[in-house]
């Protein structure tokens, strides 16, 4: 329990914090006084959480969400609440209502998203550690795009409670850090059972990496290398890859067809969990106050309109549409069917090989302003959304540059065995690296 | 024209704790917002957590009336906005409920045995109630209260087996009291059991009636929906199939087309929650003696007759009542419960939990030991109710006897009063004499007007005639 304060003034020329706390308590345990960052949609008690949107403005938590609490049992100082896309819809960490994060890398790339205030503030070196969550690659994407580590633990195994959701059966909060040690002694911190969260389970992740991956299983899904994947980032991947087989992995082609439904699926689904998760956002009990004089419908819609920005009231929109009379049977149910045959996939892949290699994303990160066009951002979601249908863990690992730009390794294993992505990204870390 | 009804009906669960959180349900005498947390609030981040009671509960309901429990049910979420709504969405059960196919037998208005079949029951969250600061229509603003946000529901859905608004209200009497035998259940709650109706003329559309919330209301309702549909099809107009409000003060329905109520809800299965897998608990839920097993043993075990017991059951409160004096004398205990206690409390709109059994008890053994008349023992009846009602602490019926001097008057009492009513009416006697034996009535009445109704009509004229005689002819 805190027992002491560190303080935090960060120079933050990237803007990856929304709310920086300049005094932050910290005390004893197995995080005793590092300072750690927290994604701005994770509820901390005291400290605005605005999930990046103006909706929020002026909410504070009454609670904590259950890994705020993990973090302040274990003695990490909680310095600051990091930019995001806005509710986490978005791949750059542009939908922010607080404004883009720069990438440390390259200030006029994107940090990726929509963890990307989370990955720059790790990668530009402001905090050791922070907590990000990953719903279709929030953590990996901006790890990659960034240069750093992030791990999307397998669904159910961290507690959810405290998380304002985006999309709930896709979502789970992670750990991200510079190095594999650092993200594995997070994710330990942070993997208490909880069981306010009924979707999770009793699962701790208690490891200590080791690197001796000799006689560990690859699988290299085709659809991880080919359209749409830039040649040098698949290049780039393909070599560290090779480094995994040098160090006694045993490694082989193969495919999942389901990944050309996998988008559509994801989107379907997550739009659709969102328009009803962001219901609550009327201006009756919390953020921006309703105009009370206005028949009830028409001040909901007013604070709704001006408190969602583009991103999230189109895929509010989508959600809405995908779940009414009539196209339920023609959008979120054929989702459904398109998830279980993801998770089938995965299931007969991962019969024969212990984990799932590929780039994390199709590119490196993009300039500031690139991505105009919602749909061509939405494909960039292609390689990490497959890990969130079928619930599996999946690390990004730094693996080498592309125009001086860092590329992710993606390592997915199944459900459960996060210690083994773990393992397998430390040996690439520690023995792979050129 | 046939009639055609069927009932989905909506009961607050009487557990302890909320549905998905652990806030106290017994709010009716709290301040607003004082039962809530970040769960029943919808606060952005907490989760909905399943009350296994609750689903205890539930499973009661459906074993009582014989429903299948499916093997797996699943929570789904049903979004509409409304400020009272605290996530935008009701968390409920929809194509997978709790338990299908039931049946609850009844009267139809002919006395007949008929049963009606139960097509699901579901569990859901209550929203929370608006508050309309000045009233009604005229109110200037609305307050929310979420005290009774997340209060853990079952909705029973019919099908529309009901011919009659009178059969619709012995079915909801009948659920009611099982409800109550059950104890998932407390009727006594305001607002613990809404009902929505589907009503319609054979071969014509249907209406539903939203919002009632009362038994009397739902007979009401329904009985006004009937005329209404009746004189449409008698003037050659078509039954419009829509929504309709139960105006509670007015007794009329009305009709509810107005945009904002046109719902598209989005059914889709809760994320936040596991499927319920609960068939399993089915067989260590043990449920109490029902009504009918009841009244069967009231029969056997305390000799009463049926139309008694039937009375003395079909309440769970008079039937435990009933049980708590019964020792007394079982017959008399039937009698004087069923009979005298319950007209004396309707006529109040008193409910038998205010009147205290002992007090009951002891006026029966007045009764039983001949120490006081069935005329003197209603009037203690009586003073013992209005002292209850008001809230005031009942004397023992042995004290309202002796304040009121409404003791049993003695032979020796009556042979004075006699000699009294003797010498004020000589003609009456006289006549008497002379073999007009109506005298004799009159003389009794006076005797009795005398001691007030006291003194048993019976031992009176013995007495009078007695005197008469032995006076030889006074």
């Amino acid at each position: 329990m805190a027992n002491r304060t560190i303080t935090f003034e960060p120079d933050d020329r990237w803007n990856a914090f929304i709310t920086c706390c300049s005094r932050a308590p910290c005390g004893d345990g197995a995080l005793a006084g590092i300072p750690v960052a927290v994604k701005d949609n994770i509820s901390t008690r005291g400290i605005p959480t605005t999930c990046g949107s103006r909706i929020l403005d002026g909410y504070v938590p009454p609670f904590d969400a259950h890994v705020v609490e993990l973090l302040k049992a274990s003695g990490a100082a909680i310095v600051g609440k990091t930019n995001m896309d806005e509710f986490g819809m978005g791949t750059t960490t542009e939908t922010s209502a607080f404004g883009p994060t720069k990438n440390p890398c390259d200030p006029d790339r994107v940090p990726g998203g929509s963890s990307g205030g989370s990955a720059a503030a790790v990668a530009a070196g402001l905090v050791r550690m922070a907590l990000g969550t990953d719903t279709g690659g929030s953590i990996r994407c901006p790890a990659a795009f960034c240069g750093i580590v992030g791990l999307k633990p397998t669904y159910a195994r961290i507690s959810r409670y405290g998380l304002i959701a985006y999309a709930n059966s896709l979502e789970q909060i992670g750990p991200m850090a510079r190095t594999v040690e650092e993200v594995s002694r997070l994710m330990a911190v942070i993997s208490r059972y909880d069981p306010r969260d009924s979707t999770s389970i009793r699962r701790p992740y208690i490891h200590q990496p080791t690197t001796d991956i000799a006689g560990l299983r690859i699988g290299m899904p085709v659809e991880y290398f080919g359209e749409g994947v830039d040649p040098r980032v698949a290049d780039t991947v393909r070599k560290a890859v090779g480094r995994l087989e040098d160090l006694g992995a045993e490694v082989e082609e193969c495919s999942i067809p389901s990944m050309a439904y996998a988008l559509a699926a994801y989107y379907v689904i997550c739009t659709s969990e969102a328009s009803s998760n962001l219901a609550r956002f009327d201006g009756v009990r919390y953020g921006p106050a309703a105009d009370t004089r206005k028949a009830w419908h028409d001040a909901f819609s007013e604070i709704r309109w001006k408190g969602f920005g583009r991103e999230v009231r189109r895929r509010i929109m989508l959600g809405t549409f995908a779940l009414s009379a009539g196209y339920y049977g023609k959008y979120y149910a054929k989702a459904q069917a398109a998830r279980h045959n993801i998770i089938r996939d995965f299931e007969r892949i991962f019969s024969s090989v212990d984990l799932i290699a590929g780039p994390t994303m199709p590119t490196v990160a993009f300039r500031l302003g690139e991505k105009t066009d919602p749909l061509s951002m939405y494909l960039s979601d292609i390689l990490t959304v497959p890990a969130n249908l079928a619930g599996v863990p999946a690390i990004s690992v730094p693996c080498g540059t592309v125009d001086g730009l860092p590329v992710g390794l993606q390592l997915m294993g199944r459900r459960f065995e996060d210690e083994l992505v773990v393992n397998a990204a430390a040996a690439y870390e520690e023995r792979g690296a050129a | 024209m046939n009639v055609i009804i069927g009932l989905e009906i909506h009961c607050q669960l009487s557990t302890e704790t909320k549905l998905f959180c652990g806030c106290s349900t017994d709010y009716r005498n709290d301040e607003p917002n004082t039962h809530v947390c970040p769960v029943c609030l919808g606060l952005p981040g907490a989760l909905p957590r399943i009350n296994r009671k609750a689903v205890e509960y539930g499973l009661r309901v459906a074993k009582a009336l014989e429903m299948e429990v499916l093997e797996e049910s699943e929570f789904a979420r049903k979004n509409y906005f409304y400020p009272d709504l605290p996530k935008g969405f009701q968390i409920t059960q929809y194509d997978r409920p709790l338990a299908v196919a039931g049946t609850l037998e009844i009267e139809d208005d002919e006395g007949h045995a008929k049963s009606v079949r139960i097509t699901r029951i579901h569990m859901e969250e209550d929203p929370g109630r608006l508050v309309h600061m000045g009233g009604g229509d005229r109110a200037r603003y609305s307050l929310v209260d979420y005290n009774r946000s997340g209060i853990p529901l079952i909705e029973i859905v019919t099908e529309p087996d009901l011919r009659s608004p009178q059969e619709a209200r012995r079915f909801l009497n009948k659920l009611r009291t099982m409800l109550e035998y059950l104890g998932v259940f407390d009727g006594d709650r305001e607002g613990a059991l809404r009902v929505d109706a589907n009503i319609s003329l054979e071969g014509h559309e249907r209406a539903e009636v939203k919002n009632i919330s009362s038994y009397k209301g739902v007979e009401k309702a329904l009985t006004f929906e009937i005329t209404r549909q009746r004189n449409l099809v008698r003037r050659g107009q078509r039954i419009a199939r829509e929504t309709r409000h139960f105006q509670e003060a007015r007794g009329i329905t009305t009709s509810s087309r107005s945009k904002e109520e046109e719902h598209d809800y989005r059914y889709f299965t809760e994320p936040d929650l596991r499927p319920l897998r609960v068939r399993d608990w089915l067989e260590a839920i043990e449920l109490p003696e029902l009504p009918v097993a009841r009244r069967n043993r009231f029969m056997a075990e305390y000799g009463i007759s049926l139309n008694h017991a039937r009375t003395l059951t079909g309440d769970l409160r008079l039937a435990d009542f009933y049980e708590q004096v019964a020792a007394v004398d079982p017959a008399l205990a039937a009698t004087w419960v069923a009979d005298t206690l319950l007209g004396e409390l309707n006529y109040r709109s008193m409910g038998i939990g205010s009147v205290p059994p002992d007090r009951f008890a002891g006026l029966l053994r007045l009764i039983r030991d001949d120490a006081i008349t069935d005329r003197g023992a209603v009037d203690v009846l009586r003073i013992m109710l209005d002292q209850c009602s008001r809230g005031e602490a009942c004397e023992t019926p042995a004290e309202i006897v002796r304040r009121q001097n409404l003791g049993k008057v003695t032979d020796d009492d009556f042979s004075a009063v006699v000699r009294r009513v003797l010498a004020a009416h000589p003609q009456a006697v006289e006549d008497y004499l002379s073999g007009k034996k109506g005298a004799l009535n009159f003389l009794v009445g006076q005797a009795m007007k005398e001691t007030r109704g006291r003194a048993d009509p019976k031992a009176i004229t013995r007495i009078m005639v007695e005197c008469i005689g032995s006076e030889g002819g006074f």
